[in-house]
Protein backbone atom coordinates (compact mmCIF):
# COMPACT_ATOMS: atom_id res chain seq x y z
CA UNK A 1 0.00 0.00 0.00
CA UNK A 2 1.52 3.35 -0.91
CA UNK A 3 1.98 5.58 2.00
CA UNK A 4 0.43 8.41 0.67
CA UNK A 5 -3.11 6.75 0.30
CA UNK A 6 -3.39 4.92 3.90
CA UNK A 7 -6.90 3.97 4.07
CA UNK A 8 -7.73 6.54 6.81
CA UNK A 9 -7.00 9.23 3.81
CA UNK A 10 -8.98 7.96 1.45
CA UNK A 11 -11.69 7.14 3.94
CA UNK A 12 -11.36 11.16 4.80
CA UNK A 13 -11.51 11.42 0.76
CA UNK A 14 -14.58 8.88 0.17
CA UNK A 15 -16.66 10.22 3.30
CA UNK A 16 -15.19 13.58 3.97
CA UNK A 17 -16.05 15.67 7.60
CA UNK A 18 -17.49 18.85 7.79
CA UNK A 19 -18.74 18.49 3.92
CA UNK A 20 -21.48 20.71 2.74
CA UNK A 21 -22.51 24.30 3.38
CA UNK A 22 -23.04 26.93 5.98
CA UNK A 23 -26.51 28.54 5.47
CA UNK A 24 -25.35 32.26 7.34
CA UNK A 25 -21.75 31.99 7.51
CA UNK A 26 -19.64 34.61 9.25
CA UNK A 27 -17.62 34.47 6.32
CA UNK A 28 -16.70 32.05 3.38
CA UNK A 29 -13.81 31.88 0.71
CA UNK A 30 -12.96 29.47 -2.21
CA UNK A 31 -9.37 29.19 -2.64
CA UNK A 32 -8.16 27.00 -6.17
CA UNK A 33 -4.91 25.27 -7.49
CA UNK A 34 -5.60 26.54 -10.71
CA UNK A 35 -3.00 24.51 -12.40
CA UNK A 36 -4.55 21.00 -11.51
CA UNK A 37 -8.27 21.98 -10.95
CA UNK A 38 -8.49 21.45 -7.07
CA UNK A 39 -11.09 23.04 -5.50
CA UNK A 40 -12.21 24.58 -2.17
CA UNK A 41 -14.77 26.72 -0.34
CA UNK A 42 -14.54 26.90 3.20
CA UNK A 43 -17.60 28.12 5.45
CA UNK A 44 -17.08 29.66 9.19
CA UNK A 45 -19.40 30.73 11.59
CA UNK A 46 -17.03 32.65 14.33
CA UNK A 47 -18.96 33.69 17.14
CA UNK A 48 -17.42 34.92 20.56
CA UNK A 49 -13.64 34.60 19.21
CA UNK A 50 -14.38 30.82 18.44
CA UNK A 51 -14.51 28.97 15.47
CA UNK A 52 -18.36 27.39 16.22
CA UNK A 53 -19.33 26.19 12.88
CA UNK A 54 -17.59 25.13 9.55
CA UNK A 55 -17.91 23.24 6.81
CA UNK A 56 -16.21 23.25 3.11
CA UNK A 57 -17.13 21.76 -0.65
CA UNK A 58 -14.77 21.33 -3.11
CA UNK A 59 -13.22 18.83 -5.48
CA UNK A 60 -10.03 17.82 -7.07
CA UNK A 61 -7.77 14.66 -5.40
CA UNK A 62 -7.39 12.67 -2.56
CA UNK A 63 -4.99 14.72 -0.92
CA UNK A 64 -6.66 18.23 -1.11
CA UNK A 65 -9.72 17.02 -0.15
CA UNK A 66 -9.11 14.78 3.12
CA UNK A 67 -6.71 17.58 4.19
CA UNK A 68 -9.78 20.02 4.16
CA UNK A 69 -12.16 17.45 5.96
CA UNK A 70 -8.97 16.70 8.69
CA UNK A 71 -7.91 20.38 9.01
CA UNK A 72 -12.10 20.97 9.41
CA UNK A 73 -12.32 18.95 12.12
CA UNK A 74 -9.15 19.90 13.76
CA UNK A 75 -10.34 23.60 13.40
CA UNK A 76 -13.77 23.53 15.07
CA UNK A 77 -14.31 24.73 18.51
CA UNK A 78 -10.79 26.30 19.03
CA UNK A 79 -10.26 29.96 19.04
CA UNK A 80 -9.87 32.42 15.82
CA UNK A 81 -6.35 33.18 17.51
CA UNK A 82 -5.24 29.61 17.73
CA UNK A 83 -6.25 28.53 14.30
CA UNK A 84 -4.59 31.78 12.85
CA UNK A 85 -1.45 30.48 14.42
CA UNK A 86 -1.61 27.15 12.43
CA UNK A 87 1.56 26.90 9.97
CA UNK A 88 1.95 24.20 7.00
CA UNK A 89 3.92 22.04 9.17
CA UNK A 90 0.49 21.32 11.49
CA UNK A 91 -1.45 20.72 8.41
CA UNK A 92 1.38 17.96 7.64
CA UNK A 93 1.24 16.22 10.71
CA UNK A 94 -2.35 15.99 10.63
CA UNK A 95 -2.39 14.48 7.21
CA UNK A 96 0.23 11.90 8.57
CA UNK A 97 1.97 10.93 5.36
CA UNK A 98 4.62 12.26 3.76
CA UNK A 99 3.82 14.32 0.92
CA UNK A 100 6.26 15.19 -1.78
CA UNK A 101 7.22 18.54 -3.30
CA UNK A 102 4.55 18.27 -6.40
CA UNK A 103 1.56 17.73 -3.82
CA UNK A 104 2.21 20.13 -1.24
CA UNK A 105 -0.04 22.65 -2.72
CA UNK A 106 -2.99 20.46 -2.81
CA UNK A 107 -2.01 19.24 1.00
CA UNK A 108 -1.92 23.01 1.76
CA UNK A 109 -5.08 24.26 0.01
CA UNK A 110 -7.35 23.60 2.67
CA UNK A 111 -5.11 25.76 4.92
CA UNK A 112 -4.41 28.26 2.63
CA UNK A 113 -8.50 28.94 1.93
CA UNK A 114 -9.42 28.82 5.79
CA UNK A 115 -6.37 31.89 6.17
CA UNK A 116 -8.08 33.81 3.27
CA UNK A 117 -11.63 33.31 5.12
CA UNK A 118 -10.51 34.01 8.72
CA UNK A 119 -8.72 37.39 6.82
CA UNK A 120 -12.13 38.14 5.04
CA UNK A 121 -13.68 37.56 8.33
CA UNK A 122 -11.92 40.02 10.31
CA UNK A 123 -12.12 42.57 7.65
CA UNK A 124 -15.81 42.46 8.02
CA UNK A 125 -16.01 42.36 11.68
CA UNK A 126 -13.15 45.14 11.35
CA UNK A 127 -16.35 47.21 9.64
CA UNK A 128 -19.46 46.27 11.94
CA UNK A 129 -20.28 48.02 14.72
CA UNK A 130 -21.28 44.93 16.26
CA UNK A 131 -19.91 41.62 15.93
CA UNK A 132 -22.56 38.66 15.50
CA UNK B 1 1.25 -4.84 -11.37
CA UNK B 2 4.27 -4.15 -13.76
CA UNK B 3 6.65 -6.74 -11.50
CA UNK B 4 8.47 -8.26 -14.24
CA UNK B 5 11.42 -6.18 -16.54
CA UNK B 6 9.97 -5.47 -19.80
CA UNK B 7 11.08 -7.87 -22.18
CA UNK B 8 11.66 -6.80 -25.74
CA UNK B 9 11.56 -10.37 -26.65
CA UNK B 10 8.07 -11.00 -28.14
CA UNK B 11 7.16 -7.14 -29.80
CA UNK B 12 4.70 -7.11 -32.37
CA UNK B 13 6.88 -5.02 -34.62
CA UNK B 14 5.65 -2.78 -37.00
CA UNK B 15 7.37 -3.75 -40.30
CA UNK B 16 10.63 -1.88 -40.77
CA UNK B 17 10.99 -1.07 -37.30
CA UNK B 18 13.45 -2.69 -35.12
CA UNK B 19 12.14 -1.32 -31.47
CA UNK B 20 14.03 -3.80 -29.78
CA UNK B 21 17.53 -2.22 -31.19
CA UNK B 22 15.66 1.52 -30.83
CA UNK B 23 14.99 0.62 -27.59
CA UNK B 24 18.96 -0.10 -26.77
CA UNK B 25 19.82 2.70 -27.84
CA UNK B 26 18.25 4.61 -25.16
CA UNK B 27 20.38 4.35 -21.97
CA UNK B 28 17.51 5.83 -19.56
CA UNK B 29 15.00 3.02 -20.33
CA UNK B 30 17.94 0.26 -18.81
CA UNK B 31 17.34 2.26 -15.47
CA UNK B 32 14.86 1.34 -12.26
CA UNK B 33 13.42 3.51 -9.89
CA UNK B 34 13.29 3.94 -6.44
CA UNK B 35 11.42 0.62 -5.92
CA UNK B 36 13.85 -1.30 -8.65
CA UNK B 37 10.67 -0.87 -11.12
CA UNK B 38 12.00 -1.01 -14.68
CA UNK B 39 10.99 2.78 -16.36
CA UNK B 40 8.11 2.44 -17.93
CA UNK B 41 8.26 6.21 -19.93
CA UNK B 42 5.08 7.44 -21.53
CA UNK B 43 4.79 11.29 -21.01
CA UNK B 44 6.80 11.69 -24.73
CA UNK B 45 4.68 13.77 -25.38
CA UNK B 46 5.94 16.75 -23.08
CA UNK B 47 9.50 15.73 -23.94
CA UNK B 48 10.83 12.66 -25.45
CA UNK B 49 14.08 10.19 -24.09
CA UNK B 50 17.66 11.30 -26.07
CA UNK B 51 19.35 8.40 -27.78
CA UNK B 52 22.92 7.44 -27.20
CA UNK B 53 23.55 9.36 -31.46
CA UNK B 54 21.94 12.55 -29.81
CA UNK B 55 24.24 12.04 -26.16
CA UNK B 56 27.34 11.01 -27.81
CA UNK B 57 26.85 14.42 -30.12
CA UNK B 58 26.41 16.49 -26.95
CA UNK B 59 29.31 15.31 -25.49
CA UNK B 60 31.29 15.04 -28.01
CA UNK B 61 31.05 19.01 -28.76
CA UNK B 62 31.64 19.75 -24.65
CA UNK B 63 34.66 17.68 -24.54
CA UNK B 64 36.31 17.60 -28.07
CA UNK B 65 35.44 21.07 -29.46
CA UNK B 66 34.08 23.83 -27.07
CA UNK B 67 34.12 26.91 -28.66
CA UNK B 68 31.57 29.57 -30.22
CA UNK B 69 30.23 29.48 -33.63
CA UNK B 70 30.75 32.23 -36.39
CA UNK B 71 33.37 33.61 -34.96
CA UNK B 72 36.59 31.92 -34.05
CA UNK B 73 39.08 31.12 -37.21
CA UNK B 74 41.09 28.51 -35.41
CA UNK B 75 40.05 24.30 -35.66
CA UNK B 76 37.63 23.81 -33.38
CA UNK B 77 35.73 27.14 -33.59
CA UNK B 78 35.38 25.91 -37.73
CA UNK B 79 34.42 22.47 -36.60
CA UNK B 80 31.71 23.67 -34.37
CA UNK B 81 30.46 26.36 -36.73
CA UNK B 82 30.25 23.26 -39.41
CA UNK B 83 28.13 20.60 -37.37
CA UNK B 84 26.23 23.67 -35.93
CA UNK B 85 25.15 24.15 -39.86
CA UNK B 86 25.07 20.73 -40.65
CA UNK B 87 22.14 20.30 -37.92
CA UNK B 88 20.57 23.14 -40.33
CA UNK B 89 20.79 21.09 -43.09
CA UNK B 90 19.63 18.18 -41.39
CA UNK B 91 16.18 19.27 -39.94
CA UNK B 92 15.81 21.52 -43.51
CA UNK B 93 15.91 17.91 -44.53
CA UNK B 94 13.70 16.27 -42.05
CA UNK B 95 10.64 18.43 -42.89
CA UNK B 96 11.94 19.07 -46.81
CA UNK B 97 12.34 22.73 -46.56
CA UNK B 98 13.70 24.22 -49.95
CA UNK B 99 16.75 25.38 -47.75
CA UNK B 100 18.41 25.19 -44.68
CA UNK B 101 18.46 28.79 -44.29
CA UNK B 102 14.88 29.07 -44.13
CA UNK B 103 15.66 27.16 -40.39
CA UNK B 104 15.68 29.39 -37.83
CA UNK B 105 17.31 27.97 -34.13
CA UNK B 106 15.13 28.66 -31.21
CA UNK B 107 14.78 27.27 -27.69
CA UNK B 108 11.83 25.59 -28.43
CA UNK B 109 8.32 25.91 -30.37
CA UNK B 110 6.91 28.34 -27.91
CA UNK B 111 9.90 30.69 -29.01
CA UNK B 112 9.26 30.02 -32.72
CA UNK B 113 6.08 31.18 -32.50
CA UNK B 114 6.35 34.25 -30.05
CA UNK B 115 8.96 35.03 -32.61
CA UNK B 116 6.53 34.98 -35.00
CA UNK B 117 4.19 37.10 -33.53
CA UNK B 118 6.30 39.81 -32.49
CA UNK B 119 8.26 40.13 -35.74
CA UNK B 120 5.63 39.44 -38.26
CA UNK B 121 2.63 40.09 -36.11
CA UNK B 122 3.45 43.40 -34.97
CA UNK B 123 4.27 44.29 -38.08
CA UNK B 124 1.24 43.11 -39.68
CA UNK B 125 -1.68 42.72 -37.39
CA UNK B 126 -3.19 46.28 -36.50
CA UNK B 127 -6.41 47.51 -35.52
CA UNK B 128 -9.31 45.45 -36.08
CA UNK B 129 -7.52 42.82 -37.80
CA UNK B 130 -8.20 38.76 -36.86
CA UNK B 131 -6.35 36.04 -36.36
CA UNK B 132 -8.22 32.51 -36.10
CA UNK B 133 -7.04 29.49 -33.88
CA UNK B 134 -8.51 26.49 -32.48
CA UNK B 135 -10.01 25.40 -29.31
CA UNK B 136 -7.11 22.85 -29.01
CA UNK B 137 -4.56 24.88 -28.96
CA UNK B 138 -1.54 24.67 -26.61
CA UNK B 139 -0.82 27.91 -24.59
CA UNK B 140 2.15 28.28 -26.53
CA UNK B 141 0.03 29.01 -29.54
CA UNK B 142 -2.50 30.71 -27.84
CA UNK B 143 -1.09 33.39 -25.69
CA UNK B 144 1.63 35.09 -27.99
CA UNK B 145 -1.67 36.12 -30.19
CA UNK B 146 -3.65 37.05 -27.11
CA UNK B 147 -0.67 39.33 -26.58
CA UNK B 148 -0.37 40.66 -29.93
CA UNK B 149 -4.10 40.98 -30.56
CA UNK B 150 -4.44 43.08 -26.67
CA UNK B 151 -1.72 45.24 -27.92
CA UNK B 152 -2.82 46.13 -31.86
CA UNK B 153 -6.85 45.78 -30.49
CA UNK B 154 -7.00 43.20 -32.68
CA UNK B 155 -9.92 39.99 -32.61
CA UNK B 156 -9.05 36.50 -32.31
CA UNK B 157 -11.57 33.85 -33.28
CA UNK B 158 -11.57 30.45 -32.80
CA UNK B 159 -12.44 27.01 -34.44
CA UNK B 160 -14.78 24.94 -32.07
CA UNK B 161 -14.24 21.18 -32.06
CA UNK B 162 -16.59 17.99 -31.91
CA UNK B 163 -16.88 16.08 -28.67
CA UNK B 164 -14.68 13.43 -30.63
CA UNK B 165 -12.19 16.31 -30.52
CA UNK B 166 -12.25 17.12 -34.10
CA UNK B 167 -11.99 20.21 -36.00
CA UNK B 168 -15.69 21.56 -37.28
CA UNK B 169 -14.75 22.57 -40.42
CA UNK B 170 -17.60 24.27 -41.61
CA UNK B 171 -17.34 26.99 -38.38
CA UNK B 172 -13.71 27.22 -39.78
CA UNK B 173 -14.90 28.07 -43.58
CA UNK B 174 -17.73 30.47 -42.14
CA UNK B 175 -14.66 32.37 -40.09
CA UNK B 176 -12.49 32.58 -43.13
CA UNK B 177 -15.46 35.01 -43.83
CA UNK B 178 -13.63 37.60 -41.64
CA UNK B 179 -10.66 37.58 -43.49
CA UNK B 180 -7.95 36.96 -41.21
CA UNK B 181 -4.83 38.16 -41.62
CA UNK B 182 -3.59 34.75 -39.81
CA UNK B 183 -4.80 31.12 -39.39
CA UNK B 184 -2.49 29.34 -36.65
CA UNK B 185 -3.04 25.74 -35.53
CA UNK B 186 -1.69 22.85 -34.29
CA UNK B 187 -0.27 19.54 -36.25
CA UNK B 188 -1.44 17.20 -33.29
CA UNK B 189 -3.36 18.39 -30.51
CA UNK B 190 -1.25 17.20 -27.11
CA UNK B 191 -4.36 16.51 -25.38
CA UNK B 192 -6.89 14.96 -28.04
CA UNK B 193 -4.14 13.33 -29.99
CA UNK B 194 -6.15 14.74 -33.24
CA UNK B 195 -3.91 14.81 -36.32
CA UNK B 196 -5.35 17.94 -37.94
CA UNK B 197 -5.78 18.04 -42.03
CA UNK B 198 -3.41 20.72 -41.80
CA UNK B 199 -2.79 20.54 -46.17
CA UNK B 200 -6.26 21.17 -46.45
CA UNK B 201 -6.86 24.16 -43.57
CA UNK B 202 -3.39 25.78 -45.07
CA UNK B 203 -5.11 26.04 -48.48
CA UNK B 204 -8.93 27.00 -47.25
CA UNK B 205 -6.70 29.98 -45.30
CA UNK B 206 -4.84 30.72 -48.35
CA UNK B 207 -7.87 31.20 -50.51
CA UNK B 208 -9.22 33.67 -47.78
CA UNK B 209 -6.26 35.59 -47.93
CA UNK B 210 -4.24 34.66 -44.87
CA UNK B 211 -1.09 33.47 -44.02
CA UNK B 212 -0.43 30.01 -42.10
CA UNK B 213 1.31 29.17 -38.79
CA UNK B 214 1.60 25.60 -37.75
CA UNK B 215 2.54 24.15 -34.25
CA UNK B 216 4.12 21.52 -35.27
CA UNK B 217 5.40 20.58 -31.55
CA UNK B 218 3.64 16.49 -31.69
CA UNK B 219 3.82 16.29 -35.11
CA UNK B 220 7.66 16.94 -36.43
CA UNK B 221 8.57 13.88 -34.00
CA UNK B 222 6.49 11.41 -35.11
CA UNK B 223 5.55 11.71 -38.59
CA UNK B 224 6.55 12.38 -42.07
CA UNK B 225 6.36 16.46 -42.24
CA UNK B 226 6.57 18.12 -45.76
CA UNK B 227 6.64 21.50 -45.50
CA UNK B 228 6.55 22.39 -49.07
CA UNK B 229 3.68 19.66 -49.54
CA UNK B 230 1.70 21.07 -46.65
CA UNK B 231 2.13 24.65 -48.43
CA UNK B 232 2.06 26.60 -44.91
CA UNK B 233 3.98 29.96 -44.22
CA UNK B 234 5.32 29.19 -40.93
CA UNK B 235 6.23 26.07 -39.05
CA UNK B 236 7.45 25.40 -35.72
CA UNK B 237 8.77 22.77 -33.44
CA UNK B 238 10.92 21.54 -30.26
CA UNK B 239 13.86 19.80 -30.54
CA UNK B 240 13.46 18.09 -26.99
CA UNK B 241 10.10 16.84 -27.89
CA UNK B 242 12.00 14.40 -31.22
CA UNK B 243 14.69 13.06 -29.10
CA UNK B 244 16.91 15.97 -29.49
CA UNK B 245 18.33 17.94 -26.22
CA UNK B 246 15.98 20.58 -24.18
CA UNK B 247 16.92 23.93 -25.54
CA UNK B 248 16.71 23.31 -29.30
CA UNK B 249 14.20 23.50 -31.50
CA UNK B 250 13.32 25.34 -35.14
CA UNK B 251 11.12 27.96 -36.40
CA UNK B 252 10.62 27.22 -40.45
CA UNK B 253 9.55 29.71 -42.58
CA UNK B 254 9.62 30.93 -46.44
CA UNK B 255 12.95 33.22 -47.28
CA UNK B 256 10.40 36.02 -48.80
CA UNK B 257 8.69 35.92 -45.27
CA UNK B 258 12.00 35.82 -42.95
CA UNK B 259 13.57 38.53 -45.09
CA UNK B 260 10.78 41.08 -44.83
CA UNK B 261 10.56 40.41 -40.73
CA UNK B 262 12.00 42.60 -38.76
CA UNK B 263 14.57 40.76 -35.70
CA UNK B 264 13.02 39.38 -32.79
CA UNK B 265 16.08 39.33 -30.32
CA UNK B 266 18.97 41.88 -30.98
CA UNK B 267 22.29 42.18 -30.18
CA UNK B 268 25.68 39.63 -31.69
CA UNK B 269 25.73 37.41 -34.59
CA UNK B 270 22.38 38.61 -35.99
CA UNK B 271 23.86 42.28 -37.43
CA UNK B 272 26.24 42.79 -40.77
CA UNK B 273 26.99 46.39 -39.31
CA UNK B 274 26.79 48.64 -36.03
CA UNK B 275 26.78 51.99 -35.62
CA UNK B 276 26.68 53.77 -32.52
CA UNK B 277 22.92 55.19 -33.54
CA UNK B 278 22.36 52.61 -36.58
CA UNK B 279 22.87 48.84 -37.45
CA UNK B 280 22.24 46.66 -40.86
CA UNK B 281 20.53 43.26 -40.12
CA UNK B 282 22.74 40.01 -40.78
CA UNK B 283 21.45 37.41 -43.26
CA UNK B 284 18.75 34.98 -42.74
CA UNK B 285 18.70 32.56 -40.46
CA UNK B 286 21.13 34.40 -38.24
CA UNK B 287 19.34 37.70 -38.34
CA UNK B 288 17.45 35.93 -36.12
CA UNK B 289 19.41 33.83 -33.67
CA UNK B 290 21.05 36.77 -31.19
CA UNK B 291 23.97 35.94 -28.78
CA UNK B 292 25.53 32.36 -28.35
CA UNK B 293 22.62 30.13 -28.88
CA UNK B 294 22.37 26.47 -27.38
CA UNK B 295 25.11 25.17 -29.75
CA UNK B 296 25.38 21.85 -28.26
CA UNK B 297 21.71 21.09 -27.52
CA UNK B 298 20.92 22.34 -31.76
CA UNK B 299 23.74 19.48 -32.49
CA UNK B 300 22.24 17.11 -31.20
CA UNK B 301 19.10 18.04 -32.71
CA UNK B 302 20.63 17.53 -36.29
CA UNK B 303 21.75 14.03 -34.71
CA UNK B 304 17.96 13.61 -33.85
CA UNK B 305 17.01 14.42 -37.35
CA UNK B 306 19.49 12.18 -38.75
CA UNK B 307 18.81 9.26 -36.45
CA UNK B 308 14.78 9.80 -37.09
CA UNK B 309 15.39 9.89 -40.92
CA UNK B 310 17.02 6.91 -40.62
CA UNK B 311 14.56 5.01 -38.61
CA UNK B 312 12.34 6.38 -41.53
CA UNK B 313 9.17 8.62 -40.64
CA UNK B 314 6.77 6.61 -41.91
CA UNK B 315 7.89 3.60 -40.15
CA UNK B 316 7.92 6.19 -36.74
CA UNK B 317 3.96 7.42 -37.75
CA UNK B 318 3.18 3.53 -38.20
CA UNK B 319 4.49 2.23 -35.08
CA UNK B 320 3.39 4.95 -33.22
CA UNK B 321 -0.58 4.38 -34.61
CA UNK B 322 0.07 0.96 -33.62
CA UNK B 323 0.66 2.14 -30.36
CA UNK B 324 -2.13 4.40 -29.75
CA UNK B 325 -4.33 1.72 -31.24
CA UNK B 326 -3.13 -0.86 -29.13
CA UNK B 327 -3.45 1.51 -25.95
CA UNK B 328 -7.38 2.48 -27.02
CA UNK B 329 -8.41 -0.70 -27.06
CA UNK B 330 -6.66 -2.17 -23.60
CA UNK B 331 -8.11 1.21 -21.70
CA UNK B 332 -11.49 0.58 -23.04
CA UNK B 333 -11.42 -2.50 -20.82
CA UNK B 334 -11.15 -0.80 -17.41
CA UNK B 335 -15.01 -0.10 -16.41
CA UNK B 336 -15.67 3.54 -16.30
CA UNK B 337 -12.94 4.98 -18.01
CA UNK B 338 -13.70 8.42 -19.74
CA UNK B 339 -11.33 8.60 -22.74
CA UNK B 340 -10.86 11.73 -25.17
CA UNK B 341 -10.16 12.34 -28.81
CA UNK B 342 -10.95 10.55 -31.89
CA UNK B 343 -10.44 7.10 -33.43
CA UNK B 344 -6.75 5.79 -33.88
CA UNK B 345 -6.87 6.18 -37.21
CA UNK B 346 -7.12 10.18 -36.90
CA UNK B 347 -4.77 10.52 -33.82
CA UNK B 348 -1.26 10.29 -33.01
CA UNK B 349 0.02 8.74 -30.38
CA UNK B 350 -1.38 10.52 -27.35
CA UNK B 351 -3.81 9.18 -24.92
CA UNK B 352 -5.49 11.42 -22.45
CA UNK B 353 -8.38 9.47 -19.86
CA UNK B 354 -9.98 10.05 -16.64
CA UNK B 355 -10.91 7.27 -14.58
CA UNK B 356 -14.54 7.83 -12.49
CA UNK B 357 -14.19 10.10 -8.75
CA UNK B 358 -10.39 9.52 -9.00
CA UNK B 359 -8.28 13.09 -9.59
CA UNK B 360 -5.11 12.50 -12.36
CA UNK B 361 -3.20 13.33 -9.98
CA UNK B 362 -3.66 10.64 -7.57
CA UNK B 363 -3.80 8.62 -10.98
CA UNK B 364 -0.20 9.46 -11.80
CA UNK B 365 1.19 9.06 -8.07
CA UNK B 366 -0.03 5.51 -7.96
CA UNK B 367 1.52 4.62 -11.03
CA UNK B 368 4.84 6.25 -10.38
CA UNK B 369 4.95 3.62 -7.90
CA UNK B 370 5.33 0.83 -10.71
CA UNK B 371 7.94 3.30 -12.16
CA UNK B 372 4.95 4.53 -14.70
CA UNK B 373 5.31 7.91 -16.07
CA UNK B 374 2.46 9.64 -17.03
CA UNK B 375 1.33 13.09 -16.84
CA UNK B 376 -1.73 14.85 -14.57
CA UNK B 377 -3.35 17.96 -15.28
CA UNK B 378 -4.30 20.21 -17.78
CA UNK B 379 -0.87 19.36 -20.62
CA UNK B 380 -1.40 23.72 -21.68
CA UNK B 381 -4.78 23.37 -22.98
CA UNK B 382 -6.86 24.84 -19.97
CA UNK B 383 -9.66 26.10 -22.71
CA UNK B 384 -9.61 22.67 -23.85
CA UNK B 385 -10.33 21.18 -20.62
CA UNK B 386 -12.73 23.53 -19.83
CA UNK B 387 -15.04 22.48 -23.77
CA UNK B 388 -14.86 19.23 -22.31
CA UNK B 389 -15.65 20.37 -18.42
CA UNK B 390 -13.17 18.89 -16.66
CA UNK B 391 -10.27 20.21 -14.75
CA UNK B 392 -7.23 18.28 -15.49
CA UNK B 393 -6.91 14.73 -17.37
CA UNK B 394 -4.26 12.14 -17.14
CA UNK B 395 -2.09 11.61 -20.40
CA UNK B 396 0.02 8.52 -21.70
CA UNK B 397 2.34 9.53 -24.65
CA UNK B 398 4.03 7.05 -27.20
CA UNK B 399 7.32 7.38 -29.16
CA UNK B 400 9.06 5.45 -31.19
CA UNK B 401 10.88 3.64 -28.80
CA UNK B 402 7.54 2.56 -27.08
CA UNK B 403 6.01 -0.81 -26.61
CA UNK B 404 2.96 -2.72 -25.77
CA UNK B 405 3.96 -4.29 -22.73
CA UNK B 406 4.08 -0.43 -21.28
CA UNK B 407 0.32 -0.39 -22.52
CA UNK B 408 -0.28 -3.45 -20.39
CA UNK B 409 2.14 -2.19 -17.34
CA UNK B 410 -0.36 1.51 -17.55
CA UNK B 411 -3.42 -0.79 -17.94
CA UNK B 412 -2.39 -3.10 -14.95
CA UNK B 413 -1.18 -0.02 -12.99
CA UNK B 414 -4.73 1.68 -13.54
CA UNK B 415 -6.48 -1.41 -12.28
CA UNK B 416 -4.27 -1.15 -8.78
CA UNK B 417 -5.65 2.34 -8.75
CA UNK B 418 -9.32 1.49 -8.85
CA UNK B 419 -8.40 -1.15 -6.71
CA UNK B 420 -7.06 0.84 -4.21
CA UNK B 421 -9.61 4.15 -4.11
CA UNK B 422 -12.57 0.98 -4.40
CA UNK B 423 -14.83 3.15 -5.98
Amino acid sequence: MDDLYRDYILEHYRHPHNFGVLETPTSKYEGANPLCGDRITMFLGIADGVVKEVAFTGRGCAISQASASLLTDEIKGKTVEEVEKMTPEDVLDLIGVEISPARLKCALLSLDTLSHALADDAAETAGETESR
Amino acid sequence: MADTVLSTNALPTTAGLDVAAIRRDFPILSTVNRLGKPLVYLDSAATSLKPLPVIEAVDAYNREYSSNIHRGIYEIAEKATGLYEAARASVAKLINAPEPNEIVFVRNATEAINLVANTWGRKHIGRGDTIVLTEMEHHANLVPWQLLVQEKDGDLEFVPITDDGVLMLDVYEALLHLRPKLVAFTHMSNMLGTINPVRELTEMAHAAGALVLIDGAQAAPHMPVDVQEIGADFYAFSGHKMLAPTGSGALWARRSLLEAMPPFMAGGDMIREVHLRRSEWNEIPWKFEAGTPDISAEIGLGAAAEYLMKIGMDNVRAHEHAMAAYALEKLREIPGIELYGPSADQRGGVVAFNLPGIHPHDVAQILDRSGICVRAGHHCTMPLHERFDISATARASFNVYSIPEEVDALTAGLREVVRIFAV
